[in-house]
């Protein structure tokens, strides 16, 4: 138990040492933008990592609420006057409200079933934000008011880095915990075995939804948090090629592991800028990396390298 | 054990994001950047800029360069993504230093961008075709290519010519079809035009017959337009002849003006009619034609380099590059604020795209003169003659 929870506060730890030590190696603000979107991209993975890695079900449609989280703060101030900071919480209400809604009946459906009802959902989405121009800017987007808190404006790389790397921070602390409560247990048990989770009294379907709800809300606040990063939003982002993006993040950082969520964000965000040296070859060179480390790392690179290390430690 | 690796991982993944290469700054030279969608759904727009850009740098290069400096061009493949477009938006102001910037392909990633280079003040001329990249004007933001209101106003001009003011309209719903066809409804009043009925599709449909018999079924529809790009408007097309509506005039947008367009749509193309700019039909422009020289010219250099036919979206980036240029050598100097006050007060600039004069109020400096009407006939374009 006392292992277990010094293993939580140090990966806290080394992660705001890693979020306050990085300033200082940065040369230009452009480095803060990415890595801003490294820790936006890993709170939307985090989420969808406790439905997908804990909870053990698949979610292709989970940009959806991570454009729920960014359309609530563009339309919020825009058409109805509601301050930021509201228009941020009713984004993830609405995400949470959505998901339980709608993660009701689709969560009883198994395997194939259910990825392809999420898959519906977030095209669902995309198609509402791309066609309901009036309210949306269709599929040009459109412009989100700064977020302003007490009279002053967050704005700029540098300010956005702290924000959501705090952000970061506190997602990963709730993940963490929650992997150590009974909740986060009836998560593990359902991944392992629905049937013999069912069979000591889990919850089944209940415990599903609050998974996908929990995830829902991460990726609304990520939505949000890039919304106003950014000042403006288009529907790429509730679009189903970002869903693949988060899923490729979950499973190439690692099922289950919150650190590997953070990595394969970084991996996968980083990566493109470094390899535009190579302009044509760029993306044959992404697909090839991805390919490879799937092929030698199969649970992912975090839970991989981990074991690999720790043998090496016993021999 | 185990916490000593997430350490190192973390550590790894945080040095990643230094990974980028440092480009080395050479005094010589002028930096100008570029983020195009090379790749992605709208690699059709981007791959001929990128094509161009590349071209015409280095014959410039060639040539002496700008006041005796060679320009150092760097491109980045946004891929069609707004939010990356963005972040190669910032690279290029704070990690390469450009001191001007031509791209932007669609309207979605210029949009994206336009704040990073209004906080920067760097000047940005941008490839997209919606009139909200110039509609209110910013300081810093110019842009080439026809606005999607001024085609329609073309083609609202050439209706009431030929005497119809009851028209169908078919849109797409991508961002090049939705933001021309509510700026068609919003100036289709100041000619005349009733638009009784309005029907849409979506960018990947394969097939349009509903939306079309639709229109067929409107009583006193005397003419059919279609703004859309990509594939939609060449299935439009198909599918109008199919249900023998060709007694109809229907007129497509600048959107579908390439080659590609009349191979997609086959025989149906017949008698189509479109805007689009005088480069589409250069050999057939009179002698006289202020932009004959420009456009053959440009069309000679791009196909000679690159042995794929020309078409309008290359063109827009040889207007931005050579406004630019141009714009360097009145201001003779490399600051960017001065570079954005010599591009504001462009005048008489013959581009592919038309004859540019810009002001504080106009960042576009285009007027309908820009747009030719043309006619497909026998698998060609053909000059609409005015009055006909």
């Amino acid at each position: 138990m006392r292992a277990l929870i010094s293993q939580r506060l140090i990966i806290l730890a080394v992660l705001a040492l890693v979020i306050a030590v990085l300033p200082f190696v940065f040369p230009s603000s452009y480095y803060f933008r990415v890595a801003s979107l490294v820790w936006v991209s890993a709170l939307a993975a985090i989420g969808l990592n406790i439905l997908m890695g804990q909870a053990g079900q698949v979610s292709l449609g989970h940009a959806a609420f991570f454009g729920i989280g960014a359309y609530a703060v563009a339309i919020g101030p825009a058409h109805f006057g509601i301050p930021s900071w509201a228009a941020l919480l009713l984004g993830a209400v609405l995400s949470a409200v959505l998901a339980y809604l709608v993660g009701r009946p689709i969560l009883r459906l198994k395997g194939h079933y259910l990825a392809i009802a999420t898959l519906g959902l977030g095209v669902l989405m995309a198609l509402v934000i791309t066609t309901e121009s009036g309210w949306t800017g269709g599929p040009d987007g459109m412009p989100v008011e700064r977020l302003s808190l007490f009279g002053w404006r967050v704005s700029g790389s540098y300010t956005w880095y702290w924000v959501t790397g705090g952000l970061l921070l506190l997602g990963t602390w709730i993940a963490l915990n929650l992997d150590d409560t009974p909740t986060g247990r009836a998560f593990r048990a359902l991944h392992d075995s629905e049937v013999a989770a069912q069979v000591v009294g889990v919850d089944v379907a209940r415990f599903k939804l609050q998974a996908f709800v929990i995830a829902a809300v991460y990726a609304s606040f990520a939505g949000s948090a890039l919304a106003f990063m950014n000042g403006f939003i288009n529907p790429d982002q509730a679009g189903f090629i970002h869903s693949v993006e988060l899923v490729t993040i979950v499973v190439l950082g690692g099922l289950g592991s919150v650190v590997g969520s953070i990595v394969g964000a970084a991996v996968l965000v980083t990566l493109p800028q470094a390899l535009t040296v190579f302009h044509e070859y760029e993306h044959l060179l992404l697909g090839l990396i991805i390919i490879v480390s799937m092929i030698f790392m199969r649970n992912g690179i975090v839970p991989s390298l981990s074991a690999l290390l720790s043998q090496r430690g016993r021999s | 054990m185990k916490s000593k690796v997430n350490l190192k991982v973390l550590m790894a993944a945080g040095v990643m994001g230094l990974g980028a290469s440092h480009g080395a700054l050479a005094q010589d030279t002028i930096k100008i950047g570029s983020v195009l969608s090379v790749t992605g759904p709208s690699s059709f727009l981007g791959e001929p800029e990128d094509k161009t850009l590349r071209i015409y740098v280095d014959k410039i290069n060639a040539a002496g360069g700008v006041g005796g400096k060679k320009i150092e061009l760097v491109i980045y493949d946004d891929g069609g993504d707004a939010n990356k477009a963005r972040t190669f938006a910032t690279r290029l102001i704070e990690d390469d230093e450009v001191i001007a910037m031509v791209g932007g392909t669609t309207t979605g990633s210029t949009m994206a961008m336009i704040p990073v280079f209004e906080d920067a003040k760097i000047p940005f001329i941008s490839l997209a075709g919606a009139i909200e990249v110039i509609d209110p004007v910013r300081k810093f933001v110019f842009k080439t290519p026809h606005t999607d209101k001024m085609a329609c106003e073309k083609i609202f001009e050439d209706l009431k010519k030929r005497n119809l003011t009851k028209i169908g309209m078919i849109s797409g719903t991508d961002g090049f079809g939705a933001s021309m066809r509510a700026q068609c409804v919003k100036v289709a009043p100041n000619y005349g035009m009733q638009i009784l009925i309005d029907e849409s599709y979506g960018p990947r449909d394969s097939d349009m017959t509903a939306q079309l018999t639709k229109i067929k079924n409107t009583a006193g529809v005397q003419a059919v337009v279609n703004p859309g790009f990509g594939q939609g408007p060449a299935i439009v097309t198909r599918n109008y002849a199919q249900l023998g509506m060709t007694n109809i005039p229907f007129y497509q947008s600048h959107g579908v003006a390439s080659k590609s367009f009349i191979d997609l749509a086959g025989a149906a193309a017949e008698g189509v009619r479109l805007p689009a700019a005088a480069l589409l039909v250069g050999d057939k422009l009179p002698e006289n034609d202020p932009q004959k020289k420009v456009v053959t010219d440009y069309k000679q250099a791009y196909e000679s380099a690159t042995k794929q036919p020309v078409s309008t979206f290359g063109g827009h980036a040889y207007d931005g590059l050579f406004l630019l240029v141009e714009a360097m050598k009145r201001a003779n100097s490399t600051d960017p604020q001065k570079i954005r006050d010599e591009i504001e007060k462009t005048k008489g600039f013959v581009g592919t795209g038309g004859i540019v004069n810009m002001s504080a109020t106009d960042h576009l400096g285009l007027d309908l003169s820009a747009f030719r009407m043309l006619e497909i006939k026998g698998g060609d374009w053909n000059l609409v003659a005015s009055g006909s």
